[in-house]
């Protein structure tokens, strides 16, 4: 027991040090300008692809069920955020960098309240009902955000511009923001998974009539799950706004919640480590296919089928990759080197 | 008092009566049996007494408090576990885990202390993982404690289903037909096992089964059941030599 205690402390240390050195290094090229503009943007876009697949993995994946209504969560956060960000910034209440983590969190907390009231009715069903109701609200959501009575909120389909930080003088500083989120979200969702509320959730996912029989909570633990998702792809709907400067509701549709859907299914239902590879994939991919415009999306969907056809439990399935673990097989092997070469 | 009791139990789907006048009642540690031809309505009395179905007449009363009304898990955790006809095993999770999701509403501790992975969370899991360990071990299975559920053979499934309603500390254990599937060495080793969980863990058992050596040999009482109604109860002495249950089971 002290042994594997020891051990977990070894890989909390490895990862550590290997998130520090990823961003340290991301950092450096981003603020210092050796990434120009366009590809500064293409890597904070990675950031919030990533905690929007890996918040829809706690549903698709832990939870098991499809829904398809995540960029409706965002935009609600998007449009919470922007809205305080406007009010305190524009008054001189507050900067943007102090503003901006309260944002999110309101961002978060507004989506969490619209997650509880689509999840109360929505939890119900299961499967392909639960995708198309949440496809629904979801749409709800996108059109809502052009009504006229919400204008003075939305300001509807002309778009709400939102304050950004100035890419002049503080190139790095939505980096900065969009890491660190991502970081605490990934590491929340693994210990999430392995404690004794996602056993739960994985319980109901296995088998939600055994699970209630074992003293699961299952609608409750449902819910939670589900306003978990919501409340973290509110926070990344704040910034995504933030990070783009205007919010535009023809771009939270339908497209983009079965995108994200797509980088947590290629990545394999489950798998936290498959969702950040994917949705890193995924982002980068049409970029570099920019070339090719003409092909892009068909190409685009021709890795998808391949990848579909050959791993259609996705390229990671429910395995975890363990970078620590990685490094102590490599040690290991050293060490085994080492001693036959002794020998 | 009596650790349950029903009167008068009944459910009615549609216009069909799958259950009428149950009346049933279990001391505690005793070991019961229930039995009755196909479609007699026995598993009905488990989805009764478990919250799965609500009564529409009747009364449960379990440690003299009613619980027609709680939900399942609820009246799991009062102290009613089950296993299930077909096995429902989480089968994609570890031995462990499975037995750990039945341990885990007797080890709290909130959200905050999962995420963080505060001192709560070291001390209620470890302690957990022991418990569950030291509950596989009294079945012969901590070898396999990390395997997953479903990589296990047959008979170790149904052992684990046992072994994970018994986690959740329960006063009284339902067990549905546990003996599907087995052949006779594994009925009898069933038989002892389910003797020594009354010893070590002081519950009583209701069992659902159509292994009649199994039900002969370990039961002190016996329900029979017949079209939804109770036709006889008594020893298994008494129930062997019952005219109404040859008549049932032989037809005529």
């Amino acid at each position: 027991m002290g042994k594997l205690k020891k051990k977990t402390g070894a890989y909390y240390l490895v990862n550590t040090v290997l998130t520090a050195i990823l961003f340290t290094v991301l950092f450096l090229l981003i603020s210092g300008r050796t990434l120009n503009n366009y590809w500064s943007g293409v890597v904070v876009l990675i950031c919030i692809n990533v905690i929007l697949a890996v918040s829809l993995n706690l549903v698709t994946g832990i939870l098991g069920q499809l829904v398809l209504g995540h960029a409706g969560f965002m935009l609600v956060g998007a449009y919470a955020a922007a809205n305080f960000t406007r009010a305190v910034v524009t008054n001189g209440t507050m900067s943007l960098y102090v503003a901006l983590p309260i944002a999110m969190v309101i961002g978060g907390l507004v989506a969490a309240v619209f997650g509880v009231v689509i999840g109360i009715p929505a939890l119900r069903l299961r499967g392909d009902y639960l995708a198309i109701i949440t496809l629904g609200f979801g749409e709800i959501i996108r059109v809502m955000a052009n009504a006229s009575f919400l204008q003075p909120v939305t300001n509807g389909a002309m778009g709400l511009s939102v304050k950004t930080f100035s890419n002049r003088t503080d190139p790095g500083a939505m980096f900065v923001f969009a890491f660190v989120v991502m970081a605490l979200v990934i590491v929340i969702s693994y210990t999430f998974g392995r404690s004794r509320h996602g056993r739960s959730v994985i319980a109901i996912r296995e088998d939600e009539i055994a699970a209630e029989a074992m003293g699961v909570n299952t609608t409750y633990y449902k819910l939670f799950a589900f306003v978990l998702a919501a409340f973290i792809a509110g926070v990344a709907g704040a910034l995504y706004a933030h990070h783009i400067g205007m919010i535009d509701p023809s771009k939270f549709d339908f497209n983009r919640s079965v995108e994200i859907l797509i980088m947590v299914v290629l990545g394999g239902m489950g798998s936290i480590s498959g969702s950040v590879i994917s949705a890193t994939v995924l982002t980068i991919l049409p970029e570099l296919l920019r070339g090719f415009s003409d092909y892009r999306m068909l190409l685009y969907s021709i890795i998808l089928i391949c990848v579909m056809l050959f791993r259609p439990s996705g390229l990671l399935g429910r395995y975890e990759i363990s970078l620590p673990k990685l490094v102590d097989k490599l040690l290991h092997r050293k060490e085994k080197a080492a001693k036959t070469g002794e020998a | 008092m009596a650790l349950l009791e029903t009167k008068d139990l009944g459910i009615v789907f549609g216009g069909l009566k799958a259950l009428d006048d149950v009346y049933l009642k279990i001391e505690e540690k005793e070991i019961i049996g229930l039995i009755g031809p196909n479609g007699a309505g026995k598993t009905t009395v488990f989805n009764l007494l478990t919250g799965v179905y609500t009564p529409t007449k009747g009364a449960i009363r379990f440690m003299g408090k009613s619980i027609i009304g709680k939900k399942p898990y609820q009246i799991n955790r009062i102290g009613i576990a089950r296993t299930f006809q077909n096995i429902r095993l989480f089968k994609a999770m570890t031995v462990l885990d499975n037995v750990k999701v039945a341990m885990q509403q007797h080890r709290r501790y909130n959200v905050v202390s999962a995420m963080f992975r505060l001192p709560p969370y070291w001390k209620e899991e470890r302690k957990m993982t022991e418990e569950a360990r030291e509950l596989l071990k009294i079945f012969d299975m901590e070898d396999v404690a990390e395997q997953q559920a479903s990589n296990l053979p047959y008979g170790q499934q149904r052992k684990l289903e046992i072994l994970r309603a018994l986690a959740a500390r329960p006063k009284l254990l339902l067990l549905d037909e546990p003996a599907a599937g087995m052949n006779p060495t594994e009925t009898h080793e069933l038989m002892e096992t389910i003797r020594r969980i009354r010893e070590m863990f002081g519950v009583a058992i209701l069992l659902i089964e159509h292994d009649m050596s199994l039900v002969m040999g370990v039961c002190e009482r016996i329900y029979v059941l017949d079209y939804g109604t109770l036709i006889a109860d008594g020893t298994p002495e008494e129930i062997r030599s019952n005219e109404k249950v040859i008549k049932a089971y032989l037809g005529g």
